[in-house]
């Protein structure tokens, strides 16, 4: 099975362009040029030296050898949290700036969950010197404060949104409603493995330097490229993609989904789209979201602002549909206790959005010789105030 | 049988008023009401919003009316029972506009069955692509004597302009500006061009131009390049308002066509 884009920007039966009229000649622009343009030489050349001087790659592939024993495996951290700005986003924003300078744009706009795609595109825009304008749910500027401090720094101009559930999806509305409104001078940086065709691939190919440099690490550090797992959290996708990026086509390679249950899957609070989501059209693109039978999207909820999401990206959808990853839900409370069994192991406080990745580390059940690479995405600073009001609960304060 | 907005054009040479306004908003049970007051009141032709949890290409006022629509209970299923006996008293051409997620969980060839069975006479689907509508639609369309009407905006390409003329067999819904729905029609110089190459280009169907057009004087300016025009975000600013639904209707149509105040 192929588990790439085909031609007119499927996944199976997942992907595609599902836009207004207003978008199409942006979207079509982009898809007529964007495989010409990442792959020019000059392109590649920019692309590899900001990655590796300004984004500081390769990334490390770090051995964590007290998670390693307490889970009786080998368990690998791929420290995505090392990176510019704290994680994997900045991979995409770095690519698609230079996309978008070829374009000849002038004005970028993005869409923000936890804050983090935010600040990697308000840094690029810093980098490029181009207008960069976010939107962000409303709620998501209070629970993420420190990330909305960054990006105003970094010379960004925040929307806070106040449509809907105020949190992802309705930033993602209106930073499309933005793009209808402005459609010549502006490019948008989309976050995720989301939206319409190019989009899910243009942002899975930038982030697949994930998965390309876990290769070559690994086969220094254990004398071969492919683990046993390789397992990677999914709210749209992004950091997901770039991990399984280069294994989509390695059987061997066991793929690992981890999505957000919130209070529990059948809780009415949860954002686990691939058990709870059916086929569908959301922000452009045809693949598994939380809908009702009327075909209304259902708010979805998670700890993780950067997993509380109604979809998954076509290509995940895919993945899901098709059984070559397997997906686990993780609830707030096992990401959180998540967070804290990786702190205090590996002195490494990671983000929420990680953070399910490890607490799926339990369900997995790994033999004591596979090899397991774990897609650390983020940093958890951003999360400090939300793990503090969690472990002031747990202490009964 | 002829469709009634091909027979529409056909026969009617002013310039025709589309009025949108969202199904279940104000109130759950409001739609049928005001489509009587508008064919009581002059309107050429009405666009009746189904409403989704995320309209993409619409302004705050329609969103909002989408979104206490929803609350009111308003679902496609409900709008059919709604609109079932509509043809005992509304002669109007009828089209449902609407994103194409809900039609899909609908079924789409289901929607389409029920639509021609209570008569509606042309559908606005947005974010349906053409590639699409040409290689799985357009038949279902045709069975159900159904027009699919199309948007085009200024930065549409001449190719796709012809090639939406040449699938259209009702008119093509000219978008004013870049922009959601909401705004106003400034006839900067940018925009008459814009509505100027359109008109030169004698497309074989009529266009009415929509988005930001809210007043007589906009209704004018686009009606001097198009066949009519559309209004969303200004009727449903005057069906929000908390009482007299049918005088506000009146007089709201009654100043649009002829640019006369009623005091009711």
């Amino acid at each position: 099975m192929n588990y790439s884009v085909d031609e007119r920007g499927y996944y199976g039966k997942f992907g595609g362009a599902y836009i207004p009229e207003m978008l199409y000649p942006n979207v079509e622009e982009l898809r007529q040029k964007y495989l010409d343009i990442i792959y020019e030489p000059s392109f590649q050349e920019e692309l590899d030296e900001l990655l590796r001087d300004y984004v500081g790659r390769p990334t490390p592939l770090y051995f964590a050898k007290r998670l390693s024993e307490k889970f009786n495996t080998k368990i690998y951290l791929k420290r995505e949290d090392l990176a510019h700005t704290g994680a994997h986003k900045i991979n995409n924003t770095v690519g698609q700036i230079l996309l978008a300078k070829r374009l000849g744009k002038k004005r970028i706009i993005a869409e923000t969950g936890a804050g983090q795609h935010g600040v990697a595109t308000a840094t690029v825009c810093a980098l490029a010197g181009l207008e960069c304008i976010v939107y962000m749910g409303q709620i998501d500027t209070e629970r993420q404060k420190p990330n909305v401090a960054r990006m105003k720094l970094l010379g960004a101009k925040v929307v806070p949104v106040t449509s809907g559930s105020q949190t992802l999806k309705d930033a993602t509305n209106e930073a499309i409603r933005d793009w209808i409104s402005n459609p010549e001078d502006t490019h948008y940086i989309i976050g995720s493995v989301v939206g319409p065709h190019p989009y899910p691939d243009m942002v899975a190919r930038f982030q697949a330097v994930i998965s390309a440099e876990v290769r070559q690490q690994l086969l220094f550090k254990e004398g071969t490229e492919f683990p046993t797992y390789v397992v990677a959290c999914v709210g749209g996708g992004s950091n997901a993609a770039g991990a399984f990026y280069h294994y989509l086509n390695e059987p061997a390679v066991n793929l690992v989904a981890v999505e957000a249950a919130g209070h529990g899957v059948n809780s009415g609070l949860s954002a686990a789209t691939s058990v709870l989501g059916s086929l569908g059209i959301i922000h452009g693109s045809k693949t598994l979201l939380m809908q009702t039978e009327d075909g209304q999207i259902v708010e979805p909820h998670s700890i993780s602002a950067g997993l509380d999401y109604p979809g998954i990206g076509p290509m995940h959808a895919h993945l899901y549909d098709s059984g070559r990853a397997k997906f686990y839900a993780i609830t707030d409370e096992e990401a959180m206790q998540g967070v804290v069994l990786c702190s205090r192991l590996e002195g490494i406080i990671p983000a929420i959005e990680s953070a399910h990745a490890i607490a799926a580390l339990h369900y997995m059940q790994p033999k004591p010789d596979d090899i397991v690479v774990l897609n650390l995405s983020g940093r958890g600073d951003k999360d400090l105030q939300t793990i503090i009001n969690y472990l002031d609960e747990q202490d009964g304060k | 049988m002829e469709n009634k907005i091909a027979q529409l054009f056909k026969g009617h040479s002013t310039p025709n008023l589309n009025v949108y306004f969202t199904a279940g908003f104000p109130e759950l049970g409001s739609t049928t009401t005001i489509l009587k007051t508008l064919q009581d009141a002059g309107a050429d032709l009405v666009e009746i919003g189904m409403p989704y949890s995320d309209p993409l290409a619409d302004g705050p006022t329609i969103q909002q009316s989408n979104t206490v629509a929803l609350r009111n209970g308003m679902s496609i299923k409900k709008l059919f029972e709604q609109l079932n006996d509509v043809r005992d008293t509304v002669t109007l051409p009828i089209i449902l506009m609407g994103y194409l997620n809900p039609v899909l969980q609908y079924g789409f060839e289901n929607f389409c069955r029920e639509a021609a069975r209570v008569g509606v006479d042309g559908l606005i689907i947005p974010d349906m692509p053409l590639v699409e509508y040409e290689e799985e639609y357009q038949a279902i369309f045709g069975k159900y004597n159904l027009s699919a009407i199309f948007l085009i905006t200024p930065q549409t390409s001449e190719a796709r302009i012809r090639k939406i003329d040449e699938l259209t067999n009702s008119f093509i819904y000219m978008v004013s500006t870049a922009s959601t729905t909401g705004n106003t029609v400034a006839g900067t110089q940018n925009q008459l061009a814009y509505f100027e190459r359109i008109k030169q280009m004698n497309l074989k169907n009529p266009k009415l131009i929509g988005f930001g057009i809210s007043d007589k004087k906009s209704f004018d300016l686009a009606c001097r390049y198009a066949e009519g025009a559309i209004i969303g975000s200004a009727f449903i600013k005057v069906i929000q308002q908390p009482t007299g639904l049918q005088e506000n209707i009146r007089d709201f149509i009654h100043l649009i066509k002829s640019g006369e105040e009623i005091f009711s």
